[in-house]
Protein backbone atom coordinates (compact mmCIF):
# COMPACT_ATOMS: atom_id res chain seq x y z
CA UNK A 1 0.00 0.00 0.00
CA UNK A 2 1.55 3.50 -1.15
CA UNK A 3 2.21 5.74 1.87
CA UNK A 4 1.57 8.60 0.26
CA UNK A 5 -1.93 9.77 -1.30
CA UNK A 6 -2.49 12.50 -4.09
CA UNK A 7 -5.09 15.06 -3.62
CA UNK A 8 -6.22 15.68 -7.22
CA UNK A 9 -7.98 19.25 -7.07
CA UNK A 10 -7.74 20.50 -10.17
CA UNK A 11 -4.47 20.47 -12.12
CA UNK A 12 -2.41 20.51 -8.65
CA UNK A 13 -1.31 17.33 -7.12
CA UNK A 14 -0.90 17.65 -3.30
CA UNK A 15 0.56 14.64 -1.37
CA UNK A 16 -1.24 13.86 1.98
CA UNK A 17 1.52 12.04 4.28
CA UNK A 18 2.13 9.44 6.29
CA UNK A 19 4.05 9.00 9.57
CA UNK A 20 5.93 5.87 11.22
CA UNK A 21 3.61 4.26 13.96
CA UNK A 22 3.86 6.53 17.46
CA UNK A 23 5.56 9.23 15.46
CA UNK A 24 3.37 11.73 16.21
CA UNK A 25 2.75 10.78 19.34
CA UNK A 26 6.52 10.37 20.37
CA UNK A 27 6.86 14.05 18.64
CA UNK A 28 4.00 15.30 20.69
CA UNK A 29 5.40 14.06 23.90
CA UNK A 30 9.02 15.01 23.46
CA UNK A 31 7.97 18.86 22.52
CA UNK A 32 5.83 19.12 25.69
CA UNK A 33 7.96 18.02 27.85
CA UNK A 34 11.10 20.22 26.47
CA UNK A 35 8.93 22.63 26.50
CA UNK A 36 7.94 21.87 30.41
CA UNK A 37 11.93 21.49 30.91
CA UNK A 38 13.18 24.68 28.94
CA UNK A 39 11.96 26.89 32.06
CA UNK A 40 13.81 25.35 34.62
CA UNK A 41 17.70 24.40 32.24
CA UNK A 42 17.42 27.21 29.67
CA UNK A 43 15.40 30.08 30.90
CA UNK A 44 16.12 31.82 27.29
CA UNK A 45 14.63 29.20 25.41
CA UNK A 46 11.13 30.54 26.73
CA UNK A 47 10.28 32.38 23.80
CA UNK A 48 10.28 28.61 21.55
CA UNK A 49 7.15 27.19 21.33
CA UNK A 50 7.72 23.47 20.80
CA UNK A 51 4.24 22.08 20.67
CA UNK A 52 3.36 24.99 18.25
CA UNK A 53 5.66 24.05 15.94
CA UNK A 54 4.51 20.22 16.49
CA UNK A 55 0.78 21.53 15.60
CA UNK A 56 1.89 23.38 12.16
CA UNK A 57 4.06 20.69 11.23
CA UNK A 58 1.74 17.99 11.07
CA UNK A 59 -1.39 19.90 10.41
CA UNK A 60 0.88 20.78 7.00
CA UNK A 61 1.65 17.53 6.77
CA UNK A 62 -1.56 15.71 7.22
CA UNK A 63 -3.48 18.19 5.42
CA UNK A 64 -6.83 17.25 7.03
CA UNK A 65 -8.27 20.60 8.81
CA UNK A 66 -10.12 17.81 11.24
CA UNK A 67 -7.20 15.71 12.18
CA UNK A 68 -5.41 19.07 12.59
CA UNK A 69 -7.63 20.96 14.67
CA UNK A 70 -8.23 17.64 17.06
CA UNK A 71 -4.33 17.36 17.27
CA UNK A 72 -4.02 21.14 18.29
CA UNK A 73 -6.84 20.64 20.68
CA UNK A 74 -4.84 17.71 22.55
CA UNK A 75 -1.40 19.04 22.41
CA UNK A 76 -2.98 22.74 23.73
CA UNK A 77 -4.95 20.78 26.38
CA UNK A 78 -1.63 18.82 27.61
CA UNK A 79 0.26 21.76 27.44
CA UNK A 80 -2.34 23.70 29.66
CA UNK A 81 -2.75 20.80 31.84
CA UNK A 82 1.44 20.86 32.28
CA UNK A 83 1.47 24.60 32.85
CA UNK A 84 0.46 24.59 36.19
CA UNK A 85 -3.20 25.39 38.43
CA UNK A 86 -2.30 28.88 36.87
CA UNK A 87 -3.38 28.51 33.17
CA UNK A 88 -6.59 27.16 33.04
CA UNK A 89 -7.20 24.24 30.54
CA UNK A 90 -8.22 25.76 27.53
CA UNK A 91 -6.19 28.71 27.28
CA UNK A 92 -3.35 26.92 25.25
CA UNK A 93 -5.71 24.49 23.91
CA UNK A 94 -7.95 27.09 22.02
CA UNK A 95 -4.97 28.65 20.07
CA UNK A 96 -3.88 25.40 18.92
CA UNK A 97 -6.62 24.53 17.69
CA UNK A 98 -7.10 27.30 15.58
CA UNK A 99 -3.12 27.00 14.27
CA UNK A 100 -4.00 22.98 13.78
CA UNK A 101 -6.70 24.22 11.56
CA UNK A 102 -5.41 26.70 9.64
CA UNK A 103 -2.11 24.76 9.13
CA UNK A 104 -4.31 21.62 7.60
CA UNK A 105 -6.46 23.99 5.64
CA UNK A 106 -3.49 25.81 4.70
CA UNK A 107 -1.78 22.84 3.72
CA UNK A 108 -4.11 21.01 1.74
CA UNK A 109 -4.44 23.75 -0.71
CA UNK A 110 -0.47 24.94 -0.83
CA UNK A 111 2.66 23.06 -0.67
CA UNK A 112 4.39 23.87 2.36
CA UNK A 113 7.65 21.48 1.50
CA UNK A 114 9.55 24.43 0.52
CA UNK A 115 11.59 26.01 3.72
CA UNK A 116 11.00 29.38 2.95
CA UNK A 117 6.97 28.98 2.54
CA UNK A 118 7.62 27.47 6.02
CA UNK A 119 9.66 29.82 7.43
CA UNK A 120 6.65 32.62 6.44
CA UNK A 121 3.95 30.53 7.56
CA UNK A 122 5.43 29.13 11.15
CA UNK A 123 5.71 33.01 11.91
CA UNK A 124 2.67 33.90 10.35
CA UNK A 125 1.36 31.09 12.84
CA UNK A 126 3.12 32.20 15.76
CA UNK A 127 1.67 35.39 15.80
CA UNK A 128 -1.68 34.15 14.91
CA UNK A 129 -1.14 31.99 18.08
CA UNK A 130 0.11 34.55 20.56
CA UNK A 131 -2.80 37.09 19.12
CA UNK A 132 -5.12 34.38 19.92
CA UNK A 133 -3.68 34.18 23.55
CA UNK A 134 -3.82 37.72 24.14
CA UNK A 135 -7.32 38.06 23.49
CA UNK A 136 -8.52 34.63 25.48
CA UNK A 137 -6.57 36.50 28.22
CA UNK A 138 -8.17 39.54 27.55
CA UNK A 139 -11.81 38.53 26.69
CA UNK A 140 -12.24 35.27 29.01
CA UNK A 141 -10.02 35.59 31.24
CA UNK A 142 -10.65 39.18 32.29
CA UNK A 143 -6.96 40.33 31.72
CA UNK A 144 -5.70 43.57 31.65
CA UNK A 145 -4.79 44.94 28.40
CA UNK A 146 -1.03 44.06 27.26
CA UNK A 147 0.78 45.51 24.46
CA UNK A 148 1.59 42.15 22.52
CA UNK A 149 2.60 42.99 19.23
CA UNK A 150 5.49 44.19 20.08
CA UNK A 151 9.66 43.79 18.99
CA UNK A 152 9.84 41.00 21.30
CA UNK A 153 6.45 38.91 19.73
CA UNK A 154 8.84 39.73 16.25
CA UNK A 155 12.06 38.18 17.63
CA UNK A 156 10.27 35.49 19.04
CA UNK A 157 8.48 34.48 15.75
CA UNK A 158 11.34 34.80 13.85
CA UNK A 159 13.61 31.99 16.46
CA UNK A 160 10.46 29.62 16.14
CA UNK A 161 10.09 30.06 12.45
CA UNK A 162 14.21 29.48 12.01
CA UNK A 163 14.09 26.50 14.77
CA UNK A 164 10.87 25.07 13.43
CA UNK A 165 12.16 25.12 9.87
CA UNK A 166 15.20 23.04 10.66
CA UNK A 167 12.85 21.24 12.66
CA UNK A 168 10.54 20.22 10.03
CA UNK A 169 13.27 18.65 7.69
CA UNK A 170 13.98 16.28 10.82
CA UNK A 171 10.81 15.59 11.28
CA UNK A 172 10.39 15.13 7.43
CA UNK A 173 12.79 11.73 7.81
CA UNK A 174 9.13 10.26 9.97
CA UNK A 175 7.62 9.94 7.03
CA UNK A 176 6.99 6.59 5.49
CA UNK A 177 8.87 6.80 2.05
CA UNK A 178 6.34 7.01 -0.84
CA UNK B 1 -4.23 -0.69 -11.38
CA UNK B 2 -7.79 -0.42 -11.75
CA UNK B 3 -8.29 -1.67 -8.01
CA UNK B 4 -5.61 0.57 -6.86
CA UNK B 5 -6.83 3.51 -8.10
CA UNK B 6 -10.46 3.23 -6.39
CA UNK B 7 -9.02 2.46 -3.38
CA UNK B 8 -6.88 5.49 -3.39
CA UNK B 9 -10.50 7.31 -4.45
CA UNK B 10 -11.98 5.67 -1.41
CA UNK B 11 -9.25 6.13 0.71
CA UNK B 12 -8.85 9.88 -0.16
CA UNK B 13 -12.43 10.95 0.33
CA UNK B 14 -12.33 9.38 3.79
CA UNK B 15 -9.40 11.17 4.96
CA UNK B 16 -10.25 14.78 3.85
CA UNK B 17 -13.68 15.48 5.29
CA UNK B 18 -16.17 17.82 3.70
CA UNK B 19 -15.31 21.74 4.57
CA UNK B 20 -18.68 22.43 6.61
CA UNK B 21 -17.54 19.01 8.74
CA UNK B 22 -14.34 20.44 9.66
CA UNK B 23 -15.54 23.58 10.40
CA UNK B 24 -18.57 22.94 12.36
CA UNK B 25 -15.93 20.30 14.54
CA UNK B 26 -13.24 23.53 14.49
CA UNK B 27 -16.72 25.57 16.35
CA UNK B 28 -17.62 22.30 18.71
CA UNK B 29 -13.97 21.99 19.73
CA UNK B 30 -13.75 25.93 20.13
CA UNK B 31 -17.04 26.30 22.21
CA UNK B 32 -16.18 22.96 24.74
CA UNK B 33 -12.73 24.59 25.47
CA UNK B 34 -14.41 28.36 25.84
CA UNK B 35 -17.33 26.49 28.63
CA UNK B 36 -13.64 24.46 30.32
CA UNK B 37 -12.61 27.84 30.58
CA UNK B 38 -15.43 29.17 31.69
CA UNK B 39 -16.00 26.66 34.06
CA UNK B 40 -12.51 27.08 35.90
CA UNK B 41 -12.10 30.93 35.91
CA UNK B 42 -13.73 32.93 39.10
CA UNK B 43 -14.23 36.41 38.54
CA UNK B 44 -13.63 38.09 42.28
CA UNK B 45 -17.02 38.30 43.99
CA UNK B 46 -18.81 37.84 41.17
CA UNK B 47 -18.70 33.48 40.99
CA UNK B 48 -17.85 31.39 38.26
CA UNK B 49 -17.38 32.66 34.83
CA UNK B 50 -19.73 30.31 33.51
CA UNK B 51 -22.51 31.17 36.17
CA UNK B 52 -21.98 35.29 35.04
CA UNK B 53 -22.28 34.19 31.33
CA UNK B 54 -25.40 32.31 31.93
CA UNK B 55 -26.71 34.84 34.07
CA UNK B 56 -25.81 37.80 32.08
CA UNK B 57 -27.07 36.01 28.56
CA UNK B 58 -30.18 34.99 30.77
CA UNK B 59 -30.67 38.15 32.84
CA UNK B 60 -32.34 39.96 29.64
CA UNK B 61 -35.01 37.42 28.34
CA UNK B 62 -35.77 37.03 32.04
CA UNK B 63 -36.63 40.65 32.48
CA UNK B 64 -38.20 40.63 29.34
CA UNK B 65 -41.08 37.47 30.39
CA UNK B 66 -40.96 39.50 33.42
CA UNK B 67 -42.27 42.36 32.03
CA UNK B 68 -44.54 40.67 29.40
CA UNK B 69 -46.22 38.69 32.20
CA UNK B 70 -47.17 41.74 34.65
CA UNK B 71 -48.40 43.30 31.69
CA UNK B 72 -50.75 40.54 31.13
CA UNK B 73 -51.89 40.23 34.73
CA UNK B 74 -52.34 43.89 35.51
CA UNK B 75 -54.30 44.15 32.42
CA UNK B 76 -56.21 40.66 33.53
CA UNK B 77 -56.33 41.73 37.02
CA UNK B 78 -57.35 45.47 36.12
CA UNK B 79 -59.76 45.48 33.04
CA UNK B 80 -61.34 41.82 33.41
CA UNK B 81 -60.94 40.33 36.95
CA UNK B 82 -63.00 42.97 38.78
CA UNK B 83 -66.09 40.65 39.33
CA UNK B 84 -64.79 40.26 43.11
CA UNK B 85 -63.71 43.91 43.36
CA UNK B 86 -66.44 45.00 45.23
CA UNK B 87 -67.06 42.89 47.53
CA UNK B 88 -62.93 42.73 48.76
CA UNK B 89 -63.38 46.33 48.71
CA UNK B 90 -66.10 46.45 50.87
CA UNK B 91 -64.19 43.69 53.26
CA UNK B 92 -61.52 45.48 53.39
CA UNK B 93 -63.43 48.63 54.70
CA UNK B 94 -64.91 46.63 57.52
CA UNK B 95 -61.38 45.27 58.36
CA UNK B 96 -60.02 48.45 57.68
CA UNK B 97 -62.43 49.93 60.53
CA UNK B 98 -61.89 47.25 63.00
CA UNK B 99 -58.28 47.52 62.82
CA UNK B 100 -58.62 51.60 63.78
CA UNK B 101 -60.60 50.41 65.93
CA UNK B 102 -57.77 47.96 67.32
CA UNK B 103 -55.14 50.73 67.40
CA UNK B 104 -57.12 53.46 68.96
CA UNK B 105 -57.50 50.70 71.93
CA UNK B 106 -53.93 49.46 71.84
CA UNK B 107 -52.88 53.38 72.05
CA UNK B 108 -55.05 53.47 75.15
CA UNK B 109 -53.82 50.64 76.70
CA UNK B 110 -50.42 51.78 76.12
CA UNK B 111 -50.85 55.05 76.97
CA UNK B 112 -52.93 53.43 80.44
CA UNK B 113 -49.59 51.09 81.14
CA UNK B 114 -47.57 54.23 80.74
CA UNK B 115 -49.26 55.98 83.48
CA UNK B 116 -49.51 52.97 85.17
CA UNK B 117 -46.06 52.77 85.52
CA UNK B 118 -45.32 56.37 86.43
CA UNK B 119 -47.65 55.16 89.50
CA UNK B 120 -45.87 52.27 90.30
CA UNK B 121 -42.40 54.57 90.15
CA UNK B 122 -43.65 56.79 92.72
CA UNK B 123 -45.36 54.14 94.61
CA UNK B 124 -41.80 51.85 94.82
CA UNK B 125 -40.23 55.57 95.89
CA UNK B 126 -42.05 55.65 98.76
CA UNK B 127 -42.74 52.75 99.65
CA UNK B 128 -42.33 54.06 103.45
CA UNK B 129 -45.70 56.04 102.86
CA UNK B 130 -48.89 54.14 103.13
CA UNK B 131 -50.64 55.10 100.09
CA UNK B 132 -53.31 53.93 98.25
CA UNK B 133 -53.44 53.76 94.14
CA UNK B 134 -57.20 54.16 92.74
CA UNK B 135 -58.27 54.70 89.10
CA UNK B 136 -61.01 57.53 88.21
CA UNK B 137 -64.19 55.97 87.36
CA UNK B 138 -66.35 59.58 86.91
CA UNK B 139 -65.93 62.98 86.81
CA UNK B 140 -68.42 65.73 87.86
CA UNK B 141 -71.80 65.63 87.03
CA UNK B 142 -72.29 69.27 85.57
CA UNK B 143 -70.10 72.20 85.01
CA UNK B 144 -70.91 73.66 88.64
CA UNK B 145 -68.28 71.76 90.29
CA UNK B 146 -64.83 70.17 89.91
CA UNK B 147 -64.83 66.79 91.45
CA UNK B 148 -63.87 63.21 90.38
CA UNK B 149 -65.23 60.10 91.36
CA UNK B 150 -62.22 57.28 92.60
CA UNK B 151 -62.97 53.66 92.90
CA UNK B 152 -61.86 52.94 96.39
CA UNK B 153 -63.51 53.41 99.21
CA UNK B 154 -63.85 53.23 103.49
CA UNK B 155 -63.49 49.22 102.62
CA UNK B 156 -59.97 50.30 101.53
CA UNK B 157 -59.63 52.87 104.61
CA UNK B 158 -60.65 55.80 102.44
CA UNK B 159 -61.69 58.27 104.62
CA UNK B 160 -62.94 62.19 104.60
CA UNK B 161 -60.29 64.93 103.86
CA UNK B 162 -57.27 62.36 102.81
CA UNK B 163 -55.54 64.00 100.27
CA UNK B 164 -54.89 62.82 96.82
CA UNK B 165 -51.99 63.48 94.51
CA UNK B 166 -50.34 62.25 91.43
CA UNK B 167 -46.91 61.78 90.82
CA UNK B 168 -47.17 65.21 89.30
CA UNK B 169 -48.73 66.84 92.20
CA UNK B 170 -51.46 67.77 94.26
CA UNK B 171 -54.98 66.36 92.99
CA UNK B 172 -57.34 67.69 95.75
CA UNK B 173 -59.36 65.85 99.02
CA UNK B 174 -61.84 63.67 99.45
CA UNK B 175 -64.40 65.33 100.46
CA UNK B 176 -66.94 62.01 100.63
CA UNK B 177 -65.93 58.09 101.14
CA UNK B 178 -68.60 55.43 100.84
CA UNK B 179 -68.04 51.84 100.88
CA UNK B 180 -66.90 51.05 97.90
CA UNK B 181 -65.76 55.07 96.42
CA UNK B 182 -65.14 58.14 97.22
CA UNK B 183 -65.52 61.61 96.03
CA UNK B 184 -62.50 64.03 95.34
CA UNK B 185 -63.15 68.05 95.47
CA UNK B 186 -60.07 69.05 92.96
CA UNK B 187 -57.94 72.60 93.57
CA UNK B 188 -59.43 73.67 91.27
CA UNK B 189 -62.63 73.53 92.07
CA UNK B 190 -64.26 76.91 93.61
CA UNK B 191 -64.01 75.53 96.89
CA UNK B 192 -61.02 73.43 96.70
CA UNK B 193 -57.50 74.36 98.18
CA UNK B 194 -54.42 73.74 99.94
CA UNK B 195 -52.03 75.49 101.91
CA UNK B 196 -49.10 76.37 99.58
CA UNK B 197 -46.05 78.13 99.83
CA UNK B 198 -43.58 79.05 97.31
CA UNK B 199 -40.77 77.61 96.81
CA UNK B 200 -37.72 80.54 96.84
CA UNK B 201 -38.96 83.25 98.79
CA UNK B 202 -40.72 80.59 101.60
CA UNK B 203 -44.13 83.25 101.29
CA UNK B 204 -46.94 80.99 102.39
CA UNK B 205 -50.45 81.60 101.08
CA UNK B 206 -53.47 79.25 100.22
CA UNK B 207 -54.23 78.58 96.45
CA UNK B 208 -57.39 77.44 95.38
CA UNK B 209 -59.76 77.36 92.59
CA UNK B 210 -62.01 79.37 90.44
CA UNK B 211 -63.53 76.84 88.38
CA UNK B 212 -61.11 77.70 85.11
CA UNK B 213 -57.98 75.27 85.00
CA UNK B 214 -55.74 77.26 86.78
CA UNK B 215 -55.21 78.33 90.68
CA UNK B 216 -55.02 81.23 92.40
CA UNK B 217 -52.39 82.48 95.09
CA UNK B 218 -54.40 84.43 97.47
CA UNK B 219 -52.65 85.99 100.26
CA UNK B 220 -49.57 87.60 98.68
CA UNK B 221 -49.04 91.34 100.25
CA UNK B 222 -48.45 93.45 97.43
CA UNK B 223 -45.18 94.51 98.41
CA UNK B 224 -43.61 90.85 98.60
CA UNK B 225 -41.61 90.07 95.42
CA UNK B 226 -42.90 87.01 93.26
CA UNK B 227 -41.34 85.96 89.97
CA UNK B 228 -42.70 83.90 87.42
CA UNK B 229 -41.82 80.20 86.89
CA UNK B 230 -41.42 80.20 90.55
CA UNK B 231 -43.17 77.23 92.26
CA UNK B 232 -45.42 76.58 94.59
CA UNK B 233 -45.64 73.66 97.06
CA UNK B 234 -47.68 72.47 99.81
CA UNK B 235 -46.98 73.89 102.91
CA UNK B 236 -48.70 71.47 105.27
CA UNK B 237 -50.61 73.94 107.12
CA UNK B 238 -53.90 73.14 106.30
CA UNK B 239 -53.33 69.62 108.37
CA UNK B 240 -54.29 67.72 105.03
CA UNK B 241 -51.62 67.28 102.53
CA UNK B 242 -47.77 67.06 103.56
CA UNK B 243 -45.30 69.49 102.86
CA UNK B 244 -43.55 69.99 100.00
CA UNK B 245 -46.00 68.48 97.34
CA UNK B 246 -45.57 70.42 93.54
CA UNK B 247 -48.81 72.54 93.51
CA UNK B 248 -47.81 74.36 90.53
CA UNK B 249 -46.05 76.95 88.72
CA UNK B 250 -46.45 80.73 89.01
CA UNK B 251 -47.54 82.22 85.60
CA UNK B 252 -48.99 85.24 86.06
CA UNK B 253 -48.26 87.68 88.61
CA UNK B 254 -50.24 90.95 88.97
CA UNK B 255 -49.85 93.67 91.50
CA UNK B 256 -52.38 94.78 94.10
CA UNK B 257 -53.68 96.12 97.18
CA UNK B 258 -53.17 94.55 99.70
CA UNK B 259 -52.65 91.49 97.85
CA UNK B 260 -50.89 90.49 94.41
CA UNK B 261 -53.37 88.39 91.69
CA UNK B 262 -51.42 84.84 91.60
CA UNK B 263 -52.27 82.63 89.19
CA UNK B 264 -50.66 79.20 88.88
CA UNK B 265 -50.54 76.07 86.34
CA UNK B 266 -51.03 73.36 88.51
CA UNK B 267 -48.46 70.85 88.46
CA UNK B 268 -50.78 67.74 88.11
CA UNK B 269 -52.70 67.20 85.23
CA UNK B 270 -56.28 67.74 85.91
CA UNK B 271 -57.60 67.03 81.91
CA UNK B 272 -56.38 63.82 82.27
CA UNK B 273 -56.97 62.45 85.63
CA UNK B 274 -57.48 58.53 84.92
CA UNK B 275 -55.10 57.32 88.26
CA UNK B 276 -54.43 58.74 91.57
CA UNK B 277 -52.36 58.23 94.76
CA UNK B 278 -54.43 58.49 97.85
CA UNK B 279 -52.35 59.37 100.52
CA UNK B 280 -53.13 57.75 104.16
CA UNK B 281 -50.56 60.21 106.04
CA UNK B 282 -49.26 63.41 106.52
CA UNK B 283 -45.77 62.43 106.19
CA UNK B 284 -43.15 64.33 103.93
CA UNK B 285 -42.96 62.86 100.27
CA UNK B 286 -39.99 62.96 98.29
CA UNK B 287 -41.29 65.92 96.97
CA UNK B 288 -39.09 67.48 98.81
CA UNK B 289 -36.26 67.08 97.36
CA UNK B 290 -37.58 67.90 93.78
CA UNK B 291 -38.69 71.44 95.10
CA UNK B 292 -36.32 72.38 96.97
CA UNK B 293 -33.89 71.72 93.78
CA UNK B 294 -36.15 73.70 91.99
CA UNK B 295 -36.26 76.14 94.50
CA UNK B 296 -32.26 76.82 94.36
CA UNK B 297 -31.80 76.54 90.79
CA UNK B 298 -34.72 79.63 90.85
CA UNK B 299 -33.00 81.06 93.17
CA UNK B 300 -29.30 81.20 91.73
CA UNK B 301 -30.49 82.14 88.64
CA UNK B 302 -33.13 85.17 90.45
CA UNK B 303 -36.75 86.34 89.48
CA UNK B 304 -37.01 85.87 85.64
CA UNK B 305 -37.57 89.12 83.57
CA UNK B 306 -40.54 89.15 82.09
CA UNK B 307 -39.20 89.63 78.22
CA UNK B 308 -37.43 86.53 78.72
CA UNK B 309 -40.60 84.60 79.78
CA UNK B 310 -42.45 86.30 76.61
CA UNK B 311 -40.05 84.85 74.83
CA UNK B 312 -40.07 81.53 76.21
CA UNK B 313 -43.75 81.31 75.53
CA UNK B 314 -44.58 81.76 78.61
CA UNK B 315 -47.41 83.92 79.91
CA UNK B 316 -46.14 87.41 80.55
CA UNK B 317 -45.92 89.30 84.03
CA UNK B 318 -48.53 91.79 83.80
CA UNK B 319 -48.02 93.45 87.39
CA UNK B 320 -49.76 96.60 87.40
CA UNK B 321 -49.46 99.44 90.04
Amino acid sequence: MNDTFELRSGETHIEVHKFFPGAIVAVTVAALVLQASFPVYFPRLEILDLPMLVTIYFGLSRRNPSTGLLLGTVIGLSQDALSGPTVPLGFYGIAKTIVGYLASSIGARLDTEHPAARFALIMGFFVLHQATLALTRRLLLAGEPEAWLNAHLAIAAAVNAFLGTLLFLVFDRLRRSS
Amino acid sequence: MLRTDKYLERVTMSAIPSRHKSLALLGAMLLIQVLLLAVQIKRDSRGRLIRVWAVSGASPFERGASWGFGRVRGVWNHYFALQNTSRENEALRIENDALKLTISQLQSRASEADRLAALLNFRQAHKDVPMLGARVIAGSAGTASRTIEIDRGERDGIRRNMPVITPDGAVGKVIEAFRDAAQVLLLTDKDGGAGAMLVQSRIQSPVGGTGEPTLVMKYVAGDDNVAVGEQVVTSGMDKIFPRDVPVGTVIEVKAGTPFKQIRVRPAAKFDRLEEVIVLLTQQPLEFKKVAEAQGAQTGAQGPQPATQNSAAGKPAVTEKP
